[in-house]
């Protein structure tokens, strides 16, 4: 069980003609282990920046993290990456994909291959497991990236909109299976998106994050993703009163704060 | 079930899309038979351009050695293959080597940035009396003026094929605790293996192209030598053999390697 520390977080792109941009500024967060962090905001509020930190792919021009009181200083395993766009290597097998990370730690082949194919259920990608990348769905490339982080076992799973680009329906079906697998895993999960809906559903922690400069004007603390746990009908939770209220509520803040950013 | 006799539909496509197969096929149909006529109804003269069957006619005395020369043309093949294709493999061994280092290094880029750039619009000929002078008169030089034809195309794709790897790519490799080398290793080299390939299809056309060059000095041997011989009697009919014999080795070894393609890269504009 791992926590997360966020201390004076700021972060500030040197442009090319000397100008420079504060993506972050002061970002203080204290993530309690297991919980499920979703970041919301709208498109240069510095979201994927927190992540890109938290990940080690960015260094931050002041401030820190701390993962179990450890300083997170580059990449490392102990953080699984869910992208955007699913970075998978079109060279590789979908299980091949799933256990790239252990083969590259030295794991040996057949103990690696048992760990990706259990993953691969995990995400109900069993079957798919020698397809080539590219004669599987969007969704299905999405499923197999979580499983590649999945399989290295990492304390924290980092997801940047992975759901964006999906349909709708597959959105829907693919957010259940992330709760699930939050529930199952125990993990904490650190969550990017730009939905609403998809925010409320599956976040215990939401952090609303506003732009120029990025910063987190809002926490909540929510409980529709512990709820769908129990009733398995995701349908019933997103159109239940309070899910609705809450809905509206941070479209208000949202709208409010852009309104003062453009205002 | 759809009806087989409904007609399927037809919208929009991209420009050029469709097998072009049987147009070819046609097109190479109406050259043998304008070469015919040309040469049999007396519009070209012999000297300028010999029948189709002399040709043919050239390619069996020459398998037989019954030319110039009195070497066989399976002699004068094999010569030139072993090297071009000793050249192409130095190339490719050298050159991809130091074209993915120029993608992943500012340092390596700068190194070997300028003499590439240099030497590679030169003509070979005009730099081969300076091979001569240094590596004689023997294999050495020949091979070394097609490495050096082969060796900047390759440089330049795979230096180019570098860059079609994305950064969550590599990303996701260092997040799953791959060190920088396995990233080069195991990330970018298969993400620049399609453009390397290509470049390994257009070096080895510079390959062939530059093989008259080599084969002009001190050479007893070899198809380009077999032309330049051949046209200082002129032998048209040899020469044509000669030029046929080489498009004809090089056309069926880039179909090779587009099978190659197919099967080492077979994800190749599909991501």
């Amino acid at each position: 069980m791992s926590s997360l520390e966020i201390r004076d977080l700021s972060v500030n792109y040197e442009g090319s003609k000397g100008q420079s941009t504060l993506a972050l500024s002061s970002v203080n967060l204290s993530i309690a282990p297991g919980e499920f962090v979703v970041a919301l905001g709208a498109s240069g509020c510095g979201k994927t920046t927190l992540l890109s930190c938290i990940a080690g792919f960015i260094q931050p021009s002041a401030g820190s993290i701390l993962l179990d009181g450890k300083p997170v200083l580059g990449p490392g395993a102990e953080r699984g990456v869910v992208f955007q766009k699913h970075a998978l290597m079109p060279w590789l097998s979908v299980v091949e994909n799933v256990e790239f990370g252990l083969r590259m730690r030295g794991v040996g082949r057949q103990a690696r291959r048992a760990i990706a194919l259990d993953k691969l259920r995990l995400v109900q990608l069993e079957k798919y497991a020698n397809y080539p990348i590219y004669q599987i769905s969007g969704g299905m490339q999405q499923r197999a990236g979580v499983a590649r982080a999945l399989a290295s076992d990492p304390a924290v799973m980092l997801m940047d909109e992975p759901l964006g680009a999906l349909d709708a329906l597959t959105r829907a079906r693919i957010q259940d299976l992330i709760v699930d697998l939050w529930w199952q895993t125990k993990k904490m999960f650190f969550f990017i998106t730009h939905s609403v809906e998809e925010a409320l559903f599956l976040a215990t922690e939401l952090i609303v994050m506003t732009p120029s400069p990025g910063r987190i004007a809002h926490r909540f603390k929510l409980d529709f993703s512990r709820q769908f746990i129990e009733c398995r009908d995701s349908r019933a939770v997103k159109s239940s009163a309070p899910f609705i209220e809450m809905r509206e509520k941070v479209l208000a803040l949202i709208h409010e704060d852009s309104g003062a950013a453009h205002g | 079930m759809a009806d087989p006799a409904m007609k399927s539909t037809k919208g929009y496509r991209i420009p050029g899309e469709g097998s072009s197969f049987a147009i070819s096929v046609v097109t190479v149909i109406t050259l043998l038979a304008l070469w015919w006529a040309a040469t049999h109804l007396g519009w070209i003269r012999d000297l300028f351009l010999p029948t189709p069957e002399k040709i043919v006619t050239a390619f069996i005395d020459a398998m037989r050695g019954d030319i110039q020369g009195g070497k066989p043309l399976s002699e004068h093949f094999m010569w030139s293959l072993i090297r071009v294709f000793s050249a192409f493999f130095f190339a490719v061994v050298t050159a991809v080597p130091i074209g993915v280092a120029m993608g992943v290094s500012r340092v390596m880029r700068g190194i070997f940035d300028p003499p590439i750039e240099f030497y590679r619009p030169l003509p070979p000929l005009a730099y081969l009396p300076l091979i001569v002078i240094w590596f004689g008169i023997d294999e050495t030089a020949k091979i070394v003026l097609i490495y050096l034809a082969c060796f900047a195309p390759l440089a330049m794709a795979a230096r180019a094929g570098v860059k079609s790897v994305t950064i969550e790519q590599i990303n996701a490799a260092y997040s799953m605790g791959a060190s920088r080398w396995q990233v080069i290793w195991h990330v970018i080299l298969p993400a620049a293996l399609p453009e390397i390939l290509t470049g390994m299809r257009i070096a080895i056309g510079f390959g062939w192209t530059t093989l008259v060059a080599a084969e002009m000095v001190a050479a007893t041997e070899g198809l380009g030598q077999m032309v330049l011989n051949a046209s200082n009697f002129l032998r048209t009919d040899i020469v044509i053999m000669g030029i046929v014999v080489i498009g004809v080795v090089a056309y069926l070894f880039d179909l090779l390697m587009r099978l190659a393609e197919q099967w080492l890269v077979p994800w190749k504009g599909r991501v």
